[in-house]
């Protein structure tokens, strides 16, 4: 789950890092009183989207005083932006974040995650931060620096590797010292998968400021981070998705019309992906779990049907947790109540798939069964593309 | 031989008395697998069809000798789970939760170092020695015993290749799920190199799936000391680069991560790759001839 900035900055204020004094608004009136307040010189408005690649995309913004920051809210508020991040059909900002503006001298990059080979909370850092990091890490992998720290956190020599790569000694290597200990904590203690400061800020002023934040929280921890749990935007989530939440099952919409229900994140996308070879398109990614009863199958129906551009329905089962026969009553319950009117595939296989296959064959639906991935997949593109 | 799991393996249930423990356990007791106790905090004493119940691992295993678990304790407590039993020093632990903070592993990680116990899994179906023990959720009556070795990040895509290779009249040495998760006990090396010592394995299934490098790096270790032969899958060449957050993950990951990215490691090492999810024990049978 991903926290926006402002929720972000908040969070890691209080433990203790150097984050600018900012304001959440949902009008330009409420930028034009927030710049009032802070009576600062130069403010930055900053669009809250879930998204990076903001700042090419128009999403921030300098301002100089509070009637240019409510004119500029009054554009960017409401605005579609479109970054590498957001995908085509781009976000509709909802609110912004007024920052007060710092001096910039120069601008580094900061994060940690959980590396996967390395099983280690792993802090990845470059003196070149700023909106090219990508780049830098792909064309100058030696600028890139990364430390896999023991289950006992940063210790003082890899600070020390640190202050090095940055080009920073005394007070201002102390203080960096403490930004990475403080993540750190915020890490371990929030169940953050993500903490990402690009760019961290040396001012003229020779202070260290987290211009951006970006936090993700692991999803599997939300139970006990009650407080995080609560900042989920809902309006950042396709409704769709929401829904799919809901009945444990996970969604992905895409752009085909090849609408699929598969038990198993694998195996759903193995049903993609021959749907494809077979020259098919699909609509979505459906995996209505290992655990999925009758009720969650007519649900994952109701979800694949309330999308318009589905123009057929391939159902991939392999039954091992999940019985068969229970899948073909929630088919057949779900085909006969929401009346489907597309083609309808369905490949049974595993646990119970003899009394699965003879549920669907007395149901008097028109149900075209499949023994194979492959048979499936070419009578759906077959159904469809007729 | 097999690996991993056999017809000797004794093995605990942890979470006995919970829906999926319960029910999974009577389906790999009726398969054969020796079911010999069950953990269920508060319930010692008692027993679940006939299988001792006791409220530690340690004891069940002081009385019963058992020296495999599998855990089916729900995810705020898989890990304190996965920790006692491999404090009750069993030779294997297979956890089949889904849905562990990926904090908690980290603190299983580090629990596990410089002990023996091999974890398997979390969020993985479980290891099944065909004609001799399930250990795990999946379905028993598309296995067939023979001499073919799977290992796998994914659950039901598993039972398609297993029930391909079956039909195709090739039956499993050992089907190994090592699960989903992005840490996890057993990687795809460990297996391979199991299945490549294995007197009884004569070729391997290795189905990946996009993200991590895990596959890529599994792919290096083939190339340079697998001696026989393996066919790979992944799963997810169709699915779009996802919306993600941040630019940490892809330089962690640099080119590696993506379905070509894998599919091309695994070529360049020698692995006879499929694009086809539905062919993935044809290509095995031609492997062999």
């Amino acid at each position: 789950m991903n926290l926006h900035e402002y929720q972000a900055k908040e969070l890691l204020k209080k433990y203790n890092l150097p984050v600018i004094d900012g304001r959440l608004c949902y009008t330009p009136a409420e930028v034009e009183a927030a710049y009032d307040f802070f009576q600062t010189p130069l403010c930055v408005l900053k669009a809250q989207v879930h998204a990076g690649g903001r700042g090419k995309a128009g999403g921030i913004k300098l301002v100089k005083s509070p009637v240019e920051a409510r004119t500029v809210a009054e554009q960017m508020i409401g605005m579609k932006l479109i970054t590498p991040q957001t995908g085509s059909a781009g976000k509709i900002v909802k609110k912004v974040y007024l920052t007060k503006a710092c001096d910039i001298d120069r601008e580094f990059y900061l994060s940690l995650l959980v590396d996967r080979s390395k099983r280690a909370i792993t802090l990845i850092a470059s003196a070149e931060g700023g909106v090219d990091i990508e780049e830098t890490a792909a064309k100058h992998p030696e600028k890139i620096v990364k430390l896999a720290f023991s289950s006992l956190g940063p210790q003082g020599f890899e600070v020390a590797k640190l202050a090095a790569l940055f080009g920073v000694s005394g007070e201002l290597a102390k203080k960096l010292g403490e930004i990475v200990i403080n993540l750190y904590k915020a890490f371990t203690q929030r169940d953050f998968s993500l903490i990402e400061i690009n760019p961290l800020v040396l001012t003229k002023s020779e202070e260290w400021v987290l211009l951006d934040a970006k936090c993700s929280v692991d999803e599997n921890a939300l139970y006990r981070q009650m407080e995080l749990k609560g900042m989920a935007d809902y309006d950042e989530i396709d409704p769709k998705d929401l829904k799919a939440g809901k009945f444990g099952l996970s969604y992905i919409a895409l752009e085909g019309n090849i609408g699929c229900l598969v038990n198993g994140a694998g195996l759903a996308m193995a049903t993609m992906d021959i749907i494809k070879l077979n020259g098919g398109n699909p609509a979505n990614f459906l995996d209505v779990g290992g655990g999925a009863s009758k009720e969650t199958v007519v649900e994952a129906f109701k979800i694949l049907l309330s999308d318009s551009q589905v123009r057929g329905i391939l159902v991939n089962i392999f039954g091992g947790i999940m019985r068969c026969d229970l899948i073909a009553s929630g088919i057949v319950e779900a085909a006969s109540e929401l009346g489907v009117k597309v083609p309808l595939v369905v490949r049974l296989q595993g646990t119970n798939v003899q009394q699965g296959r003879e549920i669907l064959s007395k149901s008097n639906l028109r149900i075209v069964p499949a023994d194979t991935m492959d048979e499936a997949a070419k009578k759906i593109v077959a159904a469809v593309g007729r | 031989m097999s690996i991993l799991v056999d017809k000797n393996s004794k093995v605990i249930t942890q979470g006995i008395t919970g829906k999926s423990g319960s029910f999974h356990t009577k389906l790999c007791k009726e398969y054969g697998t020796q079911m010999i106790a069950g953990v269920s905090p508060g319930k010692a004493g008692g027993d679940f069809e006939g299988i001792p119940l006791f409220n530690t691992v340690a004891e069940a295993k002081r009385a019963t000798g058992g020296n495999v678990s599998i855990i089916y304790v729900p995810p705020p407590f898989a890990a304190d789970a996965i920790m006692e039993a491999v404090d009750a020093d069993l030779d294997l632990v297979i956890c089949i939760t889904e849905g562990i903070p990926v904090l908690d592993m980290l603190k299983v990680q580090q629990f596990m170092r410089g002990r023996r116990t091999r974890l398997i899994g979390p969020n993985c179906p479980g290891v099944i020695t065909p004609g001799e023990a399930k250990i795990g959720i999946m379905p028993g009556a598309i296995h067939q015993k023979g001499r073919i070795g799977v290992v796998s990040r994914s659950g039901t895509l598993t039972y398609e290749a297993v029930f391909q290779l079956t039909m195709l009249g090739l039956g499993q040495s050992t089907c190994v799920g090592i699960g989903g998760d992005p840490l996890n006990g057993t990687n795809f090396i460990d297996v391979l190199e199991l299945f490549n010592k294995d007197p009884e394995t004569d070729a391997v299934v290795m189905i990946g799936e996009i993200g991590g490098s895990a596959e890529e790096e599994a792919a290096a270790w083939v190339k340079a000391n697998m001696k026989k032969p393996v066919v790979g899958f992944i799963a997810g060449a169709s699915a779009p680069a996802g919306r993600r957050m941040g630019h940490a993950g892809a330089i962690i990951s640099g080119s590696s991560g993506g379905a070509e990215s894998k599919f091309e490691a695994m070529a360049s090492a020698g692995i006879r790759i499929t694009r086809s999810p539905a062919e993935i024990g044809s290509a095995l049978k031609a492997c062999l001839t």
